[in-house]
């Protein structure tokens, strides 16, 4: 398939990509290097030189004691930490419960379901936010039946401006990307098995925690591990809920360079954001290289 | 509770497609019942509704004199063991076994003893502590097999269980099944299988099918010996079948009357006469058919011969000759009039 859904899948699911046990440089031969030489050059003007201005710039004097003691970036890590773990727990139980029905209870339009979450992968973060503004916004779809129905000004629906709101917006958002690597391990799974412990007089809930889930953890590992780091860098969902109170560290960056032209502090916050990250890939692959993974 | 399977009018479909037709066919209690027939015939598909994974669309299916029908398969009982080997690849070769165990909620200090047992009458006490990825595929099997008799059923599976084997090992393992089945002879077997030597070999009886319906049944010397239909004659053995037409005394064949038993049979029909290959005779004798050679096959132990009479070809299997006879030779087999059968037209839809 080459629909634009999976490509961008595949560009984004890379950080949760297998790694190779093999050092590249025991098989490639010498002769090959030269044509290694364009893509670095091009790696290194386009990302690793402006990563290194940003670098260079959070090294102004003063600036990470000045940012690391502000309660405003304290807060802003904390914030950003507790959404992307909490955005990443409701993704794993949302998208294995989903994943599980989709896989393995039969229902008209199953399949389409199963493309459909495809297509979903290829939406902008911001779409799904856009669509909850309409349904639970100030003015949306449901404040609005409230309002026509009992006469009162405002409706009751105020969470989208609030942590919750954005956590729905991640959960709903990344969840697919969870659903994705778990869809392809239940259909490598062998319903010679799960017919198996039926007949030895596993009920279907022993089924579900004893043999799929344990078959489901590598692709649960990678699909967690992508959205986390996904969560951690979000910023168009937290910008479109519009909440107020909600800074995370990629808001935080954006208002210190854009709103405040503090450069220095906005690179600071922004290294640290890039820390966290592959901070926590580095654990991932170490995590999933000792699972055999 | 009590053993033995039982299929009555047992009618499976899908979409339209009847690949089960009113299947009634009893498994006595101890009893080894081999369901015998070609791919496609509606074998597995028989066995997976005593399993529990296919709905008749009607008939019935009792487990002892329980009705089952209705049971999902995590209360049926059963141990069941599949070509696949379907082992749960992240437990270890005793937790596999023991998770049937725990899941009919065993008390905690039987389970080890009970693991063990099975494990050692299998042959795979040693491997208790390896993954099944550390195993070959005999090892596993042994595994699945031990995994469905820790539970102790009334009632074993077995969906072509040596196929995925190769022919060395497949004959152990069927001896194997043998002892198992003495040692635990109050369980039911229903073997499926496309392997005539299997059924042959382990079988108490053997139900014969064809085209989603049961063409024969009886013991393998039943079977073999006097098959009631062309189907089970061909299938099992691949028997000569000569079309005859009865006399008063015998039954003509290409203009031969061959001596052979025809009671019961009308004078004038035609019929069906059955010989085995390794009952036809070469040179003269009783029943005598002339004829030139077709093909010669040598199989070790035996040549066996297809020799053109008139527009037939009739098998013959004869001791290993000491020279191939040339193609084209003329030759003479004959047959003993007590090794014939005649088979009656029209028996199950030939
Ligand atoms: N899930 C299914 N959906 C539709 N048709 C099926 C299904 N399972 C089996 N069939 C059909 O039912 C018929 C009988 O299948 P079954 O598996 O019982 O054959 P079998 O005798 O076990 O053959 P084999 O020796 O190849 O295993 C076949 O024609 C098969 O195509
Ligand atoms: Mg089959």
């Amino acid at each position: 398939m080459a629909s634009p859904g999976t490509g961008l899948l595949e560009r984004r699911r890379a950080p949760g990509a297998v790694p190779t046990r093999s050092d590249p440089a025991d098989r490639v031969p010498a002769t090959v290097w030269p044509w290694a030489l364009p893509p670095v050059a091009v790696l290194a003007v386009v990302f690793l030189y402006p990563l290194a201005l940003v670098v260079r710039e959070s090294l102004a004097p003063g600036a990470y004691a000045e940012v690391l003691s502000s309660p405003s970036f304290r807060d802003a890590l904390l914030t950003t930490v507790w959404l992307a773990v909490a955005s990443t727990a409701g993704c794993l139980v949302l998208g294995f419960v989903l994943a599980l029905v989709i896989a393995f209870v039969p229902f008209p339009g199953g399949k389409a379901v199963s493309k459909f979450i495809d297509v979903f992968l290829s939406f902008p973060s911001f779409l799904i936010t856009l669509a909850l503004l309409f349904l639970y916004g100030t003015v949306g779809m449901a404040n609005g039946i409230w309002t026509d129905a009992t006469g009162d000004p405002t409706g009751p629906f105020r969470f989208l401006g609030t942590p919750w709101g954005v956590l729905l917006a991640e959960i709903t958002y990344f969840t697919p990307f969870v659903m994705r690597p778990l869809l392809a391990a239940f259909s490598q799974m062998e319903t010679a098995q799960l017919e198996a412990a039926s007949s030895l007089g596993a009920r279907p809930s022993r089924i579900v925690r004893q043999v799929i889930l344990p078959e489901a953890l590598p692709a649960l590992a990678a699909g967690g591990s992508l959205v986390l780091v996904m969560c951690l860098n979000e910023f168009g969902i937290v910008l479109f809920t519009g909440a107020k109170g909600v800074t995370t560290l990629p808001m935080l960056v954006h208002s210190k360079a854009i709103l405040e032209s503090d450069y220095a502090a906005a690179c600071v916050v922004a290294v640290v954001n890039v820390a966290l990250s592959v901070g926590l890939y580095v654990l991932y692959r170490g995590v999933s290289r000792r699972a055999g993974a | 509770m009590t053993s033995g399977i039982r299929f009555d009018g047992v009618t499976v479909t899908y979409g339209g497609n009847t690949v089960l037709d009113s299947l009634d066919l009893t498994v006595e209690p101890g009893e080894v019942m081999a369901l015998l027939g070609p791919s496609g015939s509606g074998k597995t598909t028989a066995l997976r509704a005593v399993a529990g994974f296919v709905r008749p669309a009607s008939g019935r299916v009792f487990i002892g004199d329980r009705d089952v029908t209705a049971l999902p398969p995590y209360e049926r009982g059963i141990g069941m063991v599949v070509q696949q080997y379907a082992l749960f690849p992240h437990l270890r070769v005793e937790d596999n076994v023991a998770f049937g165990l725990k899941a009919r909620k065993v008390p905690k200090g039987e389970i080890p003893g009970r693991v063990a047992d099975a494990l050692e009458m299998t042959g795979m006490a040693a491997y208790a502590r390896r993954h099944p990825r550390e195993l070959s595929g005999g090892q596993q099997q042994r595994v699945a097999i031990a995994r469905a008799l820790a539970i102790r059923p009334n009632v074993l599976l077995l969906d072509e269980p040596l196929s995925a084997l190769d022919a060395q090992l497949r004959s152990g393992m069927l001896a194997e099944l043998a002892r198992l089945h003495r040692e635990l002879p109050d369980v039911s077997i229903l073997y499926v299988t496309h392997d005539q030597v299997e059924a042959l070999t382990l079988a108490d009886r053997i139900a014969v099918m064809d085209r989603a319906r049961l063409q024969d049944c009886g013991t393998p010397q039943d079977l073999y010996r006097r098959p009631r239909t062309e189907f089970t004659a061909s299938f099992v053995g691949n028997a000569n079948l000569l079309p005859v037409t009865v006399g008063e005394k015998g039954a003509a064949f290409e203009g031969v009357t061959l001596d052979v038993p025809v009671s019961g049979a009308a004078p004038g029909s035609t019929a069906t006469l059955c010989v085995r290959p390794h009952l036809v005779g070469l040179g003269p004798g009783p029943n005598a058919l002339s004829g030139r050679i077709g093909e010669v096959q040598w199989r070790g132990s035996t040549h066996r011969l297809y020799v053109e009479v008139g527009g037939h070809r009739v098998k013959a299997d004869v001791r290993e000759l000491r020279e191939t006879p040339a193609l084209g030779t003329e030759v003479t087999v004959h047959f003993a009039p007590e090794d014939a059968v005649l088979l009656a037209q029209g028996v199950g839809d030939g």
